[in-house]
């Protein structure tokens, strides 16, 4: 990649498109980055390292999952999906 | 919006929506010149004074009704398939929007910067001011600014609804538990109306879709507002 993710963090307008899920069911997409950024978070503190790359998959979950399926917390996500 | 004894669609808002259009209007022509053929025959026939008992077969106009009819298919296919393939173009979006069906009213959240989420109920009959419509406005209108691809995820807090917006050539269905994607383009400034468009109980006909296309440097003005105000 030739942005940094500092970079890619300030640039960031919305969820980009992903060719994981071209379709019209987005319900994965919005699951997998939601539980992307918390592994991530988990590597990265097991290993003592900055965890600002995972940023980026918080910024994605936000801007797809509804507030509703969040802030129930992760079960309402595994319901949803 | 709809008008009164209106015919036809509403004034496109959207590309996809001017490509409906035009696609339709060559369909329906097609429709039309077929009906009015066949129309033209049958009074030919019925009002005609002779009768041919000795007509058995003939191979030119057997070969002609054959032929025409699978040209006429292809010039209605070709357009068909090219808007089926256009509506299924990667885009990316600007910014994503999650429409959210309750019973009864609708809810945005603008979630890509803050957390900006608002309510949206009709705007009851005896509360409306003179020159709005009835039925089909609402207190908080989705925002969009225009010339700007726009993501938006549907989905329902309770039972189906539909969101729809039939001058963007919009409907897709909210189902719980499911994010619906449908992405556009609004061309042109303006406001846009739909109605949920799935039975989802007693209000059904009373949770409209207020969708208002406004440039970019307002639209960032309008952010800006909504999140003082919640």
């Amino acid at each position: 990649m030739s942005e940094t993710i500092d970079e890619k963090l300030k640039n960031y307008r919305t969820a980009p498109f992903d060719a994981r899920f071209p379709n019209t069911n987005q319900t994965r997409n919005c699951y997998q980055n939601y539980l992307d950024y918390h592994r991530c978070n988990k590597a990265l503190a097991a290993k003592d390292q900055d965890q600002t790359p995972c940023q980026w998959y918080m910024r994605v979950y936000k801007s797809l999952c509804p507030m509703s399926w969040v802030s129930c917390g992760t079960s309402a996500l595994i319901v949803q999906s | 919006m709809a008008l009164p004894s209106q015919l036809g669609f509403q004034d496109a808002g959207s590309p996809l929506m001017e490509e409906l259009l035009h696609f339709h209007d060559h369909a329906l022509m097609v429709v039309f010149l077929i009906s009015t053929m066949v129309l033209y025959i049958i009074v030919a026939m019925v009002t005609a004074k002779l009768t041919d008992k000795l007509v058995l077969d003939s191979q030119e106009i057997e070969i002609i009704w054959t032929v025409l009819p699978a040209i006429i298919l292809i010039l209605i296919a070709l357009p068909s398939l090219r808007i089926l393939y256009l509506m299924d173009e990667i885009n990316d979006p600007h910014l994503t929007i999650k429409a959210l069906g309750h019973q009864w009213y609708w809810s945005y959240e603008y979630t890509d910067y803050e957390d900006l989420g608002f309510d949206s109920y009709m705007i009851p009959t005896h509360d409306l001011t003179p020159g709005q419509f009835r039925l089909l406005e609402a207190d908080h209108r989705m925002v969009i600014p225009t010339e700007s691809p726009a993501r938006v995820l549907i989905s329902a807090e309770d039972v189906l609804h539909s969101w729809a917006v039939p001058a963007l050539g919009i409907k897709a269905d909210a189902v719980p538990g499911r994010l619906n994607q449908t992405t556009f383009i609004v061309n042109r400034p303006g406001v846009f109306y739909g109605q949920c468009s799935e039975i989802c109980g007693a209000n059904h006909s009373f949770m409209p879709i207020v969708v208002e296309a406004i440039p970019l440097e307002h639209f960032e003005n309008w952010t800006s507002l909504m999140s003082e105000e919640t």
